[in-house]
């Protein structure tokens, strides 16, 4: 009995082991990829310096980072300036936990995993608050409001959409989703939901074209404009974490997880499927930040509540009298 | 209400994003249109007004300058120091001292719109830059002889 529990043990180690160095890779590969990306759509050559076509530049930009001094603005709250990037950085690792990239690889399959997930991913709104508020610095705490109730707002409609494929797949264990999705992936039979999942998404994460709590050109760089060094790129490792977090769950809920034509060693190779989806996901993420324009707020306010929300509460009532039907 | 309805802003709305990513994803196939610059280097317009420098003068090799002086007295900032010297035997002055303060350049011209000879031409050099002030000090007799 106790050698299971130091095996379980043992295999949690290694899982959030593998989990952090899988979230600074995924920072390199998504940092680098936006920055080609926007430089094809910019018809310019990007990145070219450091390594061929520059592959090794988000590394340098790493290492540049780490030896750079971590600035205390005067007057700011000391405690909460220093404890934001931490705050920030954990709660979008711990969902990866949970998130099944093959029918093996997972750390943990919790049957309250979609809960886990969507619990822990709104603390980040915590960190986001804390940093704006801890910088003593009005285009911090601007961002960082913003940001609160951007977060909040989409929130809803994110639950709803993803809610209806719930009442599909009756289980919130993420594996259990993917098993449901063996005859038909769910973005055919719930597109209304993917549209919604994937807009409030875009929200959720703070990204283009509602990346107002970092708009740079009215608040600088919004609730991190005070952080220089490992303190900024821990946002930035959890703004690209994010996106691969919420990009996972709509490749579980949505796009079938590791389902795809069959490969050998299925119970693992599988995680090739679910990564191509995931990151293609991601892909349009940075297509569509380098071809929209920034919304205003209240454009934001007002598509939220009086379309995403309408949307998905009607959505969620014909799934639920459809279900209860056949 | 503005005159167009709820659901008309959605099918407008919708389209026009769908139409937005076809105009970027259209732009990610075509040629780039920037230049790797160390690298690459565009062709400069034969318009391009560069600091002044010296034509040189096919038959002699030397400089067409007759020493009159124009030029440092057209200069509206007193860039040149123009000296020449009547050697013995020769009918005209040559040239010894041609020197360009280029600090005080504003590069309007006026030297080489006056020079009777056409012996100043603006050069195609682009790519200055110094540490000191003396640097960009030119002599261009020495220049002269250099690129020749």
């Amino acid at each position: 009995m106790e050698m299971a529990g130091n095996l379980i043990l043992l295999r949690m180690v290694i899982a959030v082991v593998l989990i952090v160095a899988f979230v600074f890779l995924n920072a390199l590969i998504m940092g680098y990829l936006e920055r080609k990306l926007s430089a094809r759509i910019q018809r310019r050559p990007g990145l070219m310096e450091v390594g061929p076509h520059g592959i090794l530049q988000l590394l340098i930009d790493g290492f540049k980072l780490i030896g750079k001094q971590l600035i205390i603005p005067k007057d700011a709250d000391r405690f909460l300036f220093r404890l934001a990037p931490l705050l920030s950085f954990v709660p979008v690792v711990l969902p990866l936990m949970v998130i099944p990239f093959s029918s093996k690889l997972q750390a943990r399959d919790f049957d309250i995993g979609l809960i886990f997930i969507l619990a822990i991913s709104s603390l980040n709104v915590m960190a986001i608050l804390m940093a704006g508020w801890g910088s003593n610095n009005k285009y911090s705490l601007f961002g960082a409001m913003r940001s609160v109730a951007q977060n909040i707002s989409y929130e809803i409609p994110m639950l709803l959409s993803l809610l209806a494929v719930i009442l599909m797949t009756n289980t919130f264990s993420m594996q259990g989703i993917v098993q449901a999705q063996h005859k038909i992936w769910f973005f055919l039979v719930q597109p209304i939901a993917f549209v919604i999942y994937i807009v409030a998404s875009f929200a959720e994460t703070n990204r283009a074209p509602f990346d107002l709590p970092e708009a740079e050109s009215e608040l600088t760089a919004g609730y991190h404009t005070e952080y220089s060094g490992m303190g900024f790129s821990l946002f930035m490792l959890a703004e690209y974490a994010n996106m691969f977090v919420v990009c996972s769950i709509a490749t579980t809920l949505f796009l079938g997880g590791w389902h795809g034509i069959p490969l050998p060693f299925g119970e693992y190779s599988g995680a090739i499927w679910f990564l191509i989806k995931a990151y293609g996901l991601m892909i349009f993420m940075i297509w569509v930040r380098w071809t929209y324009p920034r919304t205003r707020f209240d454009q934001l306010m007002n598509f939220c509540w009086k379309y995403l929300i309408p949307f998905a509460l009607v959505n969620l009532l014909v799934t639920a009298v459809l279900v209860k039907l056949l | 209400m503005r005159n167009s309805g709820y659901f008309k802003d959605l099918y407008v709305g919708g389209k026009s994003l769908i139409i937005g990513l076809g105009v970027t994803l259209r732009t990610c196939f075509l040629p780039q249109v920037t230049v790797h610059y160390p690298r690459e280097k565009l062709e400069i317009t034969p318009n391009y007004r560069g600091h002044v420098e010296l034509v040189k003068d096919p038959e002699t090799g030397g400089s067409r300058c007759i020493v009159c002086g124009m030029c440092a007295r057209a200069c509206p900032s007193g860039c040149f120091t123009v000296k020449g010297e009547k050697k013995e035997g020769e009918k005209k002055k040559t040239l010894t001292v041609f020197k360009l303060d280029f600090t005080k350049c504003s590069l309007c011209g006026t030297c080489v719109e006056t020079c009777p000879k056409g012996a100043i031409r603006y050069s195609m050099d682009y790519n200055i830059a110094g540490f000191t002030r003396e640097e960009f000090h030119y002599d261009l007799i020495k220049r002269l002889e250099e690129k020749g």
